[in-house]
Formats: C-alpha cells, structure tokens, sequence
C-alpha cells in the first residue's frame, strides 16, 4: 500500500505533497499500533489464549473468559478515544486540522453576536425553523 | 397466569409504549425536514455525543437487547462472539472508514462506492445495501412483533404493524434528523431498561450490586449448577464451536459492522471529520454499558432459570415460567415420564426437556427477580426502542437506496431537490412495507437472522471501502470483481448449510463464513486490480482527499469569492 510518492508532481506542490505523505504515514503507523492492540486482546487473549487464561481464576472470573467478556470491550473503547485525542495532535502537527472553533469559543462567539444584532446564527436548533 | 399481575404488567407497558411513540411523533414534527441534505444526512449538524449516542441505538437492535444476553447464557463462553463481535468492529470503523467517509461526506454508501469506482460498483453496492438491510430489518419488525404479543397481548401481526405506523411516521417527517433525535431519545430509554433490572438482579444474587463485579462469583456458581446437571462449565471455551469458528464468526461480525451501511451513514451526520472519531469513541462508551451488562445478565437468568427448574417436578413450576409457557416460548417435553425437568436447552435442541427460547432471558428477567410492574413495562418499552431505532435507520439506508442512489444517482440526475425528498420519502414507504411482511413471514429467529447480515456486509463492503481508502491503486474492476465475488460465495455457503444441511466444512458456520467471503473478496479486488489499469489522476486525487481532514484550500476558499 505504497503511497504515490513517484508520481510525478508540478515543484509548487512537492511542499504540500510531502506534507501529506507524512501526515498519512503518522497516521498509519498509529493505526497500525492500534490495532496491534485491538488484535492482542480480542483475538489472542480472548480466544487464542483462552484455555490457558481460563486456568487462572481472578474474583470468580477464569481470565480467558473475563478478556472476552468484558477486559476487550473497555479496551477497544479506550482504543477508540486513544485514536481520536492522538489525531487531534496529527492533526495540527501536520496543518490539517478542520477550521473549528472550541466549544467555549463558540459560545462566545455567538453570544457577541447576539448582542451585536439581535440574531442568533444558524445553529442545530435554528435550522429547524427554517 | 395471575390476572391481577398482568394487568398491571399490561398497563404499564402500554403507558410507556404510548408515551414512547409520543416523544417520538413529537420528535419528528419538530425535527420535519424539508431538504435532501436534511433529509439524509442532518445537515452534518449533528455533535458528537448526540452522533454517538444515535449510533448506539441505530447499533444496538432487537437483537442486542432481547436476544442477546439469552443467546450468551446458552452458549456460556463461546456467547462471546456476539460481545466482542459486536464491539470491535467499532475500532476498525473509527480508525478505518469513519473519518474518510465523513470527509467525503455524501449521502449513501454507495455513493462513495460509485465515485471511488465506477457505476456498476454503485450498482452493486445498491444491490448489496438494500440485500443487507432487509435481512436485518426482518428481525427488527419480528422484535417489536414479540415484545407487542407478550406485553400487550395482541397479535404479532398487529404488534408489527403499530411498529411500521410509527416509524413510518418519524422516518418521513423528519428523514435523518428526525431519527437522529429519535435514536438519542430511544437510547436512553432502552439503556435505563436494560441497566435497572440488571442492578436489582445483581443486588440480589451478588454481593455488590455492580452487575460487571459482581457476576464473577454468580458465573462460578454456575459451573457449578452447571456440572451438577450434567453440562458442561458456563465458563469453558468452545463447548458450543470449536476455536476456529469462535475466531471467524467474531472477524466477521467486527468486519460486518463496520460494513454495514445504516452504521456508517451515522457518520455522516457530524458536523467534522474529527467530531466523526469521537462519535465512534462515544457510540463504543454507550453501547459497552449494555455489552458488558450482558454476560452479567445471561449469567444471572441462566442461574436463576437452572434453580428454578432443574432436576424439579414441573408441576411445581414458578409463575413466570408458566407465563412463557402460554405464549409458547417454553415448551415442557417429558421424555422419561418422571414429571421432573432433566436436561434443557434452547427451542433448536431436539433433545431436551425443557426447551427455552432464548429471547426471553432478558424479557423475563425483571419478573424473575421479582421486580415492579412498572419496571417490566420498561423494559417492554425498551426493546420496543431498541427494535425501532435499528429499523429506523436501516428505513434510511433503503430509501437512500432506491430514492438517491437508484432515482436521482441512476435514473433522474436533473431531479430537483423537491422531487429527490419525495423520492426519499417514497423509499421509506416501500421498505416500511417490505420490512413488515417479513417481519410477520421472519425467515428465522432474531439474533440468527440478523447474525447472516454481518457475514453479507463483512465479505462485500468492508473490504472495498478499506482499500478504496488505503489502497489508491485499487480498480473499479478489481472492486466489483471482489464485491461478486465475496458476497456470492458467501451467500451460497450459508444457503447450502442452513437450507440444504450441506456438512460445514473445517466446523465453519454460516455465521462465520463471512470472514472467509472477506478475505476472499480482499484477495480478489488486490489480483484483480493489479491486473487492470491504474485508476485515473481524479481519482487518485479523490483518495488523497478523502484522506486529510481539512478541505482542499481552493474549496475552503470559494464562498468567499
């Protein structure tokens, strides 16, 4: 899954495109640490593994069975969140982060304009009225 | 069965019930849309806890919440394919499709399908949609039948067709948007269902009222119970499948999630690709509360069912198992004569005595555990949300289907935005239809039927929209090819087993075969596209898209010019 970097390319765009070739290899080499781990306890621990762990009994629970269970779903969840917070940091490491502004800011934002012109911008709920 | 008690079970569930269709009806008229963009994907204006907690309702069906937890105290360890299955999907669609698709961020699956590849990819992935959803709306239109036959006492066919009014309702009224706030509303309904009978259970068998805690010491108590009537331990692995077929079907149930495309609209709906990462961390969050209360409560019912019954004299059964008895979910077959319950199993053992539907482990629950009738008409109420949510969003996928990707896409590309939300609308009119029949004709129990729909997802989507994404050499002949190819396979191979009692080859089951078809599709649509023509520099540049965040520049700058 080689990235196109051989194509050839106008010099203007050489910049971006590396860019974007290192934004998409950080991404990647993330992924793939992530599922590493996705794949360490949903398939090597709660199945390949489970006859062995099974042997060891913590709190009631035969360990084999308490991965697949329950110990793999709250990974996978934590995975999930790793990936989004690690993202954000890509995201602006790389200058692809989406033009939005903070929660807090936003509010702001809207409550001055508010003050200013007596309007509220379309938001979720406005949109409704239309 | 005591009048009295039913009664009062009776009211309540329709007090929730009504009150339930009203805030949905509600939802709807606030919500009603009246553009395409509204229509299909909420004005990607949705935040990413709302987005998380509607995937989770949209997720979490008929299936997850009636049948599930019966399904695992049945299978005991090897239930866990359905836990983990179920759940790990969502790290492949966080981290492999979501926020590309999101990027893209057209209506439909196929959509990207079509662009990414050619017309007659879009075609199939039509063809693949609408085949998929129907075989899980099917078990969603027969749940909302269950739950309205034992709680309401009227047919199930009625029960199906007041299901089909009200989302037919909300679903035309306020096409996304409306389900979106609909499933926010439905999820919260059906996880305080699910969770307060699970913590009143748990308080009484467990030292700690935290069923995930506590269930530890119930489950090994079971063993027990288990060994004493002649099964094997609740807790040891592959009693029900042999290893192999626990890995595949768990493969193809995480792949076939992250296939299927009533899911992976949802991401579509927030307003940025990064709102779409954590839409899925918290749409995981929500849906592990009922996944890791599950295997609490199979092992809770399964104890409690095994006390209640085994090696007694049936004339001296408890109450609820009479109840079930009369619906006819419970079936006594007295092989030796003796009047006592020697063995049990679920309705597909032959050679049990008792025989049990595993769908009402969760539905009787709160009448084992003693609990108030308002308690039991909650949950009635929840799996009645958690069925609508799911066929609900699957409603969409159909019309997207047939009034997007067929009419406007295919048929009608000068349509006005007026004639394609008809068009919609009329989408959702004919799957609300075709969605009740089988709900009343369901070709198999809930948790089955749904379970094939992954296998079908798992070995045609999934693998084309991954490789679309990482993959820029892939080609619209190698994706079709792959497409065909896996879904066929895999299509035949569950026929054959289920239909033609065809032996499974290597212990796979039909709900395994899935992760067969996936890989099978994988290795197609790589061969196939190394030997056709590298796709075009548009292409290519779609994918280099698709795969940053940020909108290219010269878009981000052009309302401003």
């Amino acid at each position: 899954m080689a990235a196109g970097s051989g194509r050839g390319e106008q010099g203007r765009r050489e910049g971006a495109d590396a860019q974007a070739v290192g934004y998409w290899k950080a991404n990647r080499r993330l992924q793939l640490t992530l599922l590493s781990v996705w794949a360490v306890f949903g398939f090597l621990l709660s199945i390949l593994l489970a006859n062995p762990l099974n042997e060891i009994v913590i709190g009631g629970f035969p360990l084999g069975f308490w991965f697949a269970q329950q110990g793999s779903i709250v990974v996978f969840v934590i995975l999930i969140f790793i990936y989004a917070v690690t993202m954000d940091r890509v995201d602006h490491e790389y200058g692809v982060q989406e033009e939005e502004l903070g929660a807090a800011r936003r509010r702001l934002e809207r409550r001055a304009q508010r003050r200013t012109t007596g309007e509220t911008p379309l938001g979720p709920e406005e949109g409704d009225a239309r | 069965m005591t009048v009295i008690a039913l009664t009062a079970i009776q009211t309540w569930a329709l007090v929730f019930a009504v009150v339930s269709f009203a805030i949905y009806v509600g939802i709807a008229i606030y919500t009603r849309v009246k553009t395409t963009a509204g229509f299909y994907v909420a004005d990607q204006n949705i935040p990413a806890v709302a987005n998380g907690a509607a995937i989770a309702a949209d997720w979490m069906s008929a299936a997850s919440f009636i049948s599930m937890a019966g399904l695992i105290a049945f299978l005991g360890f090897d239930g866990s394919i359905y836990l983990l299955g179920w759940t790990g999907g969502y790290v492949l669609l966080a981290l492999l499709l979501a926020p590309y698709l999101r990027k893209y961020g057209k209506y439909t699956v196929p959509d990207f399908v079509g662009d990414r590849y050619s017309e007659i990819a879009r075609l199939v992935a039509v063809v693949a949609a609408i085949f998929i959803s129907f075989t899980y709306v099917a078990g969603q239109m027969r749940g909302v039948g269950i739950v309205f036959s034992r709680f309401l006492d009227v047919t199930l066919t009625v029960g199906v067709i007041i299901g089909m009014v009200v989302v037919f309702t909300y679903a035309v009224l306020g096409g996304m948007k409306g389900i979106t706030w609909t499933q926010v509303t439905q999820y919260t309904i059906l996880i305080i269902a699910y969770l307060i009978p699970a913590w009143a259970i748990a308080a009484e068998l467990g030292d700690f009222p935290v069923p995930q805690v506590s269930f530890g010491d119930v489950a090994d108590e079971l063993n027990g119970l288990q060994r004493d009537f002649g099964l094997t331990e609740y807790t040891e692995a592959f009693t029900a499948r042999p290893m192999q077929d626990v890995f595949l079907v768990t493969l193809a149930l995480m792949a076939g999630t992250a296939g299927l495309p009533h899911v992976i609209i949802r991401f579509y709906t927030t307003k940025t690709v990064r709102a779409a990462r954590y839409s899925a961390g918290w749409a995981l969050l929500f849906i592990a509360l009922l996944y890791t209360t599950a295997p609490a409560v199979a092992v809770f019912a399964k104890t409690n069912l095994i006390q209640d019954v085994a090696n007694q004299s049936y004339a001296e059964r408890p109450d609820w198992v009479r109840n079930w008895e009369e619906v006819g979910l419970i079936t006594f077959n007295d092989q030796n004569d003796n009047g006592a319950v020697d063995s049990l199993g679920t309705t597909t053992a032959t050679d049990v005595e008792l025989q049990v539907d595993p769908d009402i482990m969760v539905l009787a629950n709160p009448e084992i555990a003693g609990l108030p009738a308002p308690v039991i008409g909650l949950v009635a109420a929840g799996g009645l949300a958690a069925a609508l949510s799911t066929a609900a969003g699957l409603l969409l996928v159909i019309a997207g289907a047939v009034g997007h990707d067929l009419y406007y896409r295919r048929f009608r590309p000068q349509a006005t935005d007026r004639e394609r939300l008809r068009a919609g609308r009329v989408g959702v009119l004919l799957a609300v239809l075709a969605a009740g029949y089988f709900g009343v004709n369901p070709p198999a129990f809930v948790g089955q039927v749904v379970a094939f729909a992954f296998g079908l997802a798992a070995s045609s989507f999934f693998p084309v929209i991954v490789l679309g994404i990482f993959w820029r050499r892939t080609t619209a002949a190698g994706a079709v090819a792959g497409m065909v190819t896996g879904i066929t396979l895999t299509a035949i191979y569950m026929y054959l087993t289920i239909f033609q009692d065809m032996e499974h080859w290597l212990g796979i089951s039909p709900e395994g075969i899935g992760a067969v078809g996936m890989v099978i599709n994988f290795a197609v649509t790589i061969a196939v596209s190394l030997f056709t023509r590298e796709p075009s520099q548009e292409i290519q540049e779609l994918v280099e898209e698709v795969r940053h965040p940020r909108i290219a520049p010269a878009a981000a700058a052009a309302p401003s010019e």
